[in-house]
């Protein structure tokens, strides 16, 4: 099938995701804490929350009914049990539902105003939101000319938008890049028309739930026949204790126009568990293509499956113009429960839809994530390549919907799944539900299971590597197909974290 | 150089006793090569040595260079200078060729204190040494071994072991499979290598490696012990007469 431009991984990359691994340590090297004076809403979820959410971000009424209606129809609906991951009961009223650094209540007029602290924090993770600054100026020296690819950042800070860079140079292409609550306040006509047609308020439990309390997240709209002149990436951070975090993001790629977008989490270590349930909508217009990347790295929770993140997220993307593109990457490594399935709706004729999954999980991990192609359109095709890695104690669940409807003729869908398990106390399951309510159409479904095979191990000790740098050489082997899908600077993070999450799974 | 005595050796999960008592010395700079019948346990000696898991060695010792090397793990053996090509060499999809020689030889420096080779260094190493072994650079970007022929695999085990420039090599059956013109290419691989303080124990079935390469020493193993010892001689008399005269002269 015609695919997209796949990027290179440069050689000699695992030798750095090597170093990197072992200066890291072994520790999940996000979990520390920022220490700043945080504004919460009251514990809890009533339409009184709800209202305040509202209220806080300044929203016109409409959008306060919208969530209204969202939060009257979660009170009505239960939590989908069908997935192959076990958690203790969430209390959602014991929850805080807002959180806020104070500094962030008169909302900073640039980036140069924002909180030395949360500027550090963004610092220490390794996210560029510096890139304004040099941009404007403020910075000496022309480092913007030594060939770095620019990328622009939303940085979310718990429930709020700390900063977007690069906003003005996007804004000469006629490219929206900001935060959510901003795009309610300034740009209310493409909210309306966008926001929930794609992933409905009924849609499903956390989905339901997100739309009734998402504090932020970010807004893209790429207007007819420009091709985003820089990658955007949302960096979402988690730092409040036994908050929810809630974001919403809406991506509207307009006829022929194409951009690439990244998304990055962390959260701090904490020994309670704490829930993500984000909600992504993605609106592909005629001839328009999209790119989505996700490095999911939250809190996994301890060793002995203590805290860690909950995460529940909807992501969809609609591909509603005929031949319009929807890749979805993603690298799952973080969570202590992961219930995702990044999806496509084929409307579209000859429309396509790719998945790159790679899903690790560790000690008491436990990942229910997969995807659904919905052929709708004619001539449309779909790509899955999936890759579950097990450890620990990990349970790894590969699930996944292919629907070729009785319009979609001659549409096609290829999956490849393959799973592998290290050690023997791990499992990984693949659930494949296929629907084909045409005769023009094919499916394929192709699955493997192996285990990490100790010949491979002991052949690259022999040649000087030691037990982890076999594993993580072996495991990146593995998902080369999906790491190759990646933007180079993702590619690089996703081979060091696959690494790194697999630390202590031999010997 | 590798000093081995009296290495008897079980497998660890049938306490079947493998290795029976060997004794064996390879000097620095010379060629022993071994021969053998079938299930003889040549290749277990290269393993062994080597510390793969599933064996047990219930005595003797082995010294590389006077340290034990028994108690080290295989990649502390491996930077001690150790090196096996292997006789079924493994497979080891979606990573290239290249990262992997390059992590290997890092992996090695690290271990002992040097400085890692710098990618143009190691690229114009790999270039030279991969065209006198006729590598083509298509190869070198393929994954490790994968869907390569069985010549081909054995002469990535040649450029490996060029690469990494041990100081005690074990070829296990490196000429199997090979064509005569491979079997040259090796053979060439394997006698620039000699000399400088490097010792090699090459294990055959066959006279024609070691026309190529000369062995100043042939042992015979029969199992799980070396039963005989001789010079190049030895190799042509098990060519002409095979195995049963040497075996029923020992019993
Ligand atoms: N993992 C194992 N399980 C069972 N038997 C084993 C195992 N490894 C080795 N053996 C046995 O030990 C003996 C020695 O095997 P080894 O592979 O060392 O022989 P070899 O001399 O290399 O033979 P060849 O010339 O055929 O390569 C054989 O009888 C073999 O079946
Ligand atoms: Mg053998």
């Amino acid at each position: 099938m015609a695919s997209f431009e796949s990027v290179e991984v440069k050689e000699g990359v695992d030798q750095e995701t090597v170093d990197a691994v072992r200066d890291v340590g072994g520790a999940y090297k996000y979990g520390w804490e920022t220490d700043i004076e945080m504004e919460y809403a009251p514990k809890g979820l009533n339409t009184d929350i709800v209202k305040l959410i509202s209220g806080k971000n300044e929203e016109p009424e409409w959008m306060t009914e919208w969530r209204i209606k969202a939060f009257n129809r979660w009170g009505k609906i239960g939590e989908p049990k069908w997935s192959m991951v076990n958690y203790p009961e969430i209390d959602f009223q014991d929850q805080y539902y807002y959180a806020r650094p104070k500094s962030m209540v008169e909302k900073p007029k640039s980036l140069d105003e924002v909180d030395p602290k949360l500027l550090a924090t963004y610092d220490k993770l390794g996210i560029p939101l510096k890139e304004q600054m040099l941009l404007a100026g403020v910075e000496a020296g022309n480092d913007a000319e030594q060939g770095e690819r620019k990328v622009a950042v939303d940085a979310v800070f718990d429930s709020v938008s700390v900063g977007t860079t690069f906003q003005k140079e996007l804004k000469n292409a006629g490219v929206i890049f900001c935060s959510i609550s901003e795009a309610i306040k300034e740009h209310p006509d493409l909210v309306k028309k966008y926001l929930g047609s794609v992933v409905p308020i009924t849609d499903n439990y956390y989905a339901t739930l997100n739309s009734a309390v998402f504090s932020d997240g970010s807004f893209v709209y790429i207007p007819p026949g420009v091709r985003c002149p820089m990658e955007l990436s949302t960096y979402f951070r988690i730092n409040a204790e036994n908050t929810g975090q809630f974001e919403r993001t809406l991506i509207i790629a307009d006829k022929g126009s194409y951009v690439s977008y990244l998304e990055g989490c962390t959260a701090p270590k904490r020994d309670t568990a704490q829930l993500h349930a984000a909600v992504v909508e993605i609106v592909v217009e005629e001839d328009a293509e999209v790119k989505y990347s996700t490095v999911q790295n939250w809190f996994p929770g301890d060793e002995d499956g203590n805290g860690g993140i909950y995460n529940f997220v909807t992501k969809r993307a609609d591909c509603r113009g005929d031949r319009s593109k929807v890749m979805w990457t993603q690298v799952e490594t973080g969570s202590a429960v992961t219930w995702k399935y990044p999806s496509c709706i084929l409307r579209g004729n000859e429309s396509q839809g790719e998945f790159y999954s790679i899903a690790i999980t560790n000690n008491h991990q436990q990942a229910d994530t997969g995807t659904k192609m919905v052929h709708l359109g004619k001539n449309s095709k779909s790509r899955i390549v999936s890759k579950g890695i097990s450890a620990g104690f990990a349970q790894n669940t590969y699930r996944g919907l292919v629907s070729m409807h009785p319009k979609a003729k001659n549409s096609r869908n290829y999956t490849q799944c393959d799973s592998l398990l290290i050690g023997d106390k791990c499992g990984a399951h693949t659930v494949p539900y296929i629907e084909v309510k045409n005769n023009s159409s094919r499916v394929e479904h192709e699955a493997t299971t192996s285990k990490v095979d100790d010949d491979q191990l002991f052949y690259c000790r022999q040649r000087g590597m030691d037990e982890e740098e076999a594993v993580a050489l072996v495991v990146n082997g593995f998902c080369k197909d999906v790491l190759q899908a990646l933007p180079m600077e993702f590619a690089m993070e996703a081979q060091q974290l696959v690494a790194i999450s697999l630390e202590g799974s031999v010997g | 150089m590798l000093k081995i005595k009296d290495l008897r050796v079980n497998l660890e999960d049938e306490n079947k006793e493998i290795l029976k008592g060997v004794d064996l010395t390879v000097e620095a700079g010379k060629v022993h090569a071994i021969m053998g019948p079938n299930g003889s346990g040549k290749s277990t000696l290269s393993y062994v040595l080597s510390g793969k898991e599933g064996y047990e060695v219930i005595d003797g010792t082995v010294t590389l260079n006077d340290n034990d090397i028994l108690e080290m793990e295989p990649e502390e053996r491996a930077s001690a200078g150790l090196f096996l090509a292997f006789q079924y060499p493994v497979e080891i999809p979606g990573v290239g060729n290249m990262t992997f020689l390059r992590t290997a030889v890092n992996a090695q420096r690290k271990a002992r204190g040097e400085q890692e080779i710098s990618a143009t260094d190691f690229l114009k190493q790999v270039r030279e040494r991969a065209k006198s072994l006729q590598i083509d650079s298509e190869m070198l970007k393929r994954p490790v071994n994968v869907g390569f022929s069985g010549g081909e695999k054995k002469r990535n085990e040649i450029l490996q072991m060029a690469m990494l420039e041990p100081k005690m090599c074990i070829l296990d059956e490196t000429d199997s499979g090979l064509d005569v013109d491979a079997m040259k290419l090796v053979a060439k691989g394997v006698n620039s290598l000699r000399g400088a303080g490097r010792g090699f124990l090459v294990i055959t079935h066959y006279q024609r490696l070691l026309d190529h390469i000369k062995p100043d020493v042939v042992h015979i193993m029969a199992n799980g012990r070396i039963v005989k010892t001789g010079g190049p001689e030895l190799a042509l008399e098990v060519e002409n007469n095979g195995y049963s005269e040497i075996l029923s002269e020992v019993a």
